[in-house]
């Protein structure tokens, strides 16, 4: 016992031990720490490459549509207005299809499997790659919509958005093909927000007579609110930066219209198209529309986390 | 009396089976695309599937109707997936463990979790230019240009937001008195983290990284001018310097090929990939559910 005792009193941490500690701690902190320097070294890489075409266009960049590597001539109007009108338009079409579909996963129309299933496919579209969806677009989709391009052309043809002949890989398709791409990020951030609401206060709504509907829209919703805001501004984020189906479906035309049956360029599809072949200046060039994607992107996703944290659900 | 009963024709009621019927309706249109894109893959990629596929080269794109097989890009995307999970599985753990084990919500880590949604937002093309600048261009790679390697980097880009949360979300489900326990009989912090903790979220984080995996083995923005793509054998290690194949870049060029027999081996392709994210998908899922059932209290 005596021995024993002693023995245990010894048992001290050894020097090589707290230094073995010590080192771990500081491993995880550098690799930690790795995140910001990637994050810094993206945004400085790009401005810096980009720094030639933008010392020589300044902001002119963004207003001219020219792109013409033969006379030097550079300018991103086209691809930076394709990007917001086909990521704008995207979503106006899927916040009303994602929430609502939100809404059918979280209320009790059907048995509970059936939502489960329907939510868990939502989730797998997510899954599917985007070059794989953009082969679908190809062969399956455009078939599909040509006729109602033709119809939407002969009757709405008074409005610019669809004022030219429909061809072949427009703005149009590429819309649609985003709107498949956000629904499940929209869906799945809306059905967390919704599920988060407590029951209380559906309840609350129930008791003083409201209808189901009544209840949703004036209690749920409005609570729910910020959280789905913030999965929108996300879903823009990556509507913004979504590169492969919209390159294959857009058309890649540098040439400006209005109209949404016309070819297009969105920023990305423009780096994707144009990236491998350039040299000189034009890369310089392609870089400066990089950083102008770059800060559209980090401005709506910072943008949505402050939303986030400033308006989260406080119950 | 007549108001005690459920009236159909009440302005309210009508409006609630409108409502209810407009997000049955959201609904199946959300379900469609999945429903649609995968019976097309399935029905034209499927019946292109020959035991030859697998290990044939891709013929260039020409006028003859075999098109070959598809093996240098399989074997190309299983090589530049796990290059980007050599890069980015020990980083993001290392990184996750600092943010759930060390971290106390300091300015350090609210900037550093900041940086990882940040990262995690940004377009996954923006990762393909930066690596383009960084080691294409300067051909920093002993010399080499566009190459395998450079584009695992790209790839480990867009998966380290994708480990670094899963691990710091798994940690952080941990229970404290474990860690009570295990540092209350003398164990260091190291030995805590590496043989209690760690362990315990093992499921959570490996669920997370695999998803993660399958997420980058379909990205094909930041490959198409880092890794871009070769028609032949992977043969050997050098053959990490040079420009490699990939599944993702074998449907971009071949779908926008005029060729039929090339579009034919995109659909081939798209089967494949397909088929294993969504195996990849659907067993984590189930397994999660599992685990959640069994989860003890």
């Amino acid at each position: 016992m005596e021995e024993k005792l002693t023995l245990f009193k010894n048992r001290k941490r050894f020097g090589i031990e707290k230094n073995i500690d010590l080192i771990f701690k500081n491993t995880t902190l550098t690799l930690s720490s790795l995140v910001a320097i990637v994050l810094f070294g993206i945004i400085l890489v790009v401005f810096f490459q980009s720094f030639e075409s933008f010392s020589r266009y300044g902001l002119k960049f963004l207003v001219t549509s020219e792109w013409n590597p033969v006379k030097d001539e550079y300018g991103a109007f086209t691809a930076i207005y394709g990007t917001l009108v086909t990521s704008l338009l995207s979503l106006l079409i899927t916040i009303p299809l994602g929430v609502g579909t939100a809404i059918f996963i979280t209320e009790d129309f059907v048995p509970k499997f059936v939502r489960e299933i329907v939510g868990s496919f939502v989730e797998l579209l997510a899954a599917i790659p985007s070059v794989v969806l953009g082969l679908w677009a190809i062969f399956v989709m455009e078939p599909f919509f040509r006729e109602f391009f033709v119809f939407l052309h002969k009757f709405f043809g008074w409005i610019p958005l669809f004022s030219s002949e429909p061809a072949g890989r427009n703005s149009l398709l590429a819309i649609i093909i985003l709107v498949v791409m956000l629904l499940p990020i929209v869906t799945s951030i809306a059905r967390d927000s919704l599920n988060q609401v407590p029951k209380k206060l559906r309840n609350a709504s129930y008791g003083i007579g409201a209808s189901r509907w009544k209840t949703i829209f004036s209690v749920i919703l409005p609570a729910a609110l910020s959280g789905i805001m913030a999965g929108v501004l996300l879903a823009l984020g990556r509507a913004m930066g979504e590169t492969m189906a919209v390159t294959m479906i857009i058309g890649n035309s540098n040439a400006f219209s209005w109209s949404l049956l016309s070819p297009g360029y969105t920023i990305s599809s423009m780096l994707a198209n144009q990236f491998g072949e350039a040299d000189g200046s034009q890369v310089s060039s392609l870089f400066y529309a990089a950083f102008v994607l770059m800060i559209l992107s980090l401005v709506v996703n910072i943008f949505a986390q402050w939303l986030v944290k400033k308006f989260s659900l406080k119950y | 009396m007549n108001s005690l009963y459920y009236q159909k024709k009440l302005s309210r009621n009508v409006g609630d089976k409108f409502f209810t019927s407009l997000s049955v309706f959201c609904a199946l249109i959300a379900i469609l695309p999945l429903i649609f894109v995968v019976t097309y893959i399935l029905i034209k990629g499927g019946s292109q599937i020959t035991p030859e596929l697998f290990i044939l080269e891709p013929n260039p794109p020409g006028d003859d109707l075999d098109a070959g097989g598809i093996n240098p890009a399989l074997i190309g995307t299983l090589v530049i997936t796990t290059i980007a999970s050599i890069i980015s599985i020990p980083v993001g753990v290392g990184g996750g463990i600092y943010l759930a084990e060390y971290s106390n919500g300091g300015p350090f880590s609210k900037f550093i979790r900041f940086g990882v949604n940040v990262l995690a937002g940004v377009p996954s093309i923006i990762a393909g230019v930066f690596i383009y600048a960084l080691i294409v261009s300067t051909k920093i790679l002993f010399g080499s240009m566009y190459s395998g390697l450079a584009g695992g980097m790209a790839l480990s880009i867009l998966m380290l937001p994708t480990v670094i949360k899963t691990t710091d979300e798994g940690l952080k489900l941990v229970p404290n008195e474990l860690r009570y326990a295990s540092l209350g009989i003398g164990a260091s912090m190291y030995t805590t983290i590496l043989k209690i903790t760690l362990p315990t979220a093992f499921r959570s984080i490996a669920t997370g990284v695999v998803l993660g995996i399958a997420r980058a083995a379909g990205e094909t923005a930041p490959l198409i001018f880092t890794a871009l793509f070769s028609y032949y054998y992977i043969v050997s290690f050098e053959d990490l310097f040079y420009e490699m194949g990939s599944l993702a870049v074998l449907i971009y060029n071949f779908a926008l090929e005029p060729y039929d027999a090339q579009n034919k081996l995109a659909w081939a392709a798209s089967f494949i990939l397909v088929i294993s994210i969504l195996t990849v998908n659907i067993f984590s899922r189930i397994l999660a559910a599992f685990t959640e059932k069994t989860k003890r209290v």
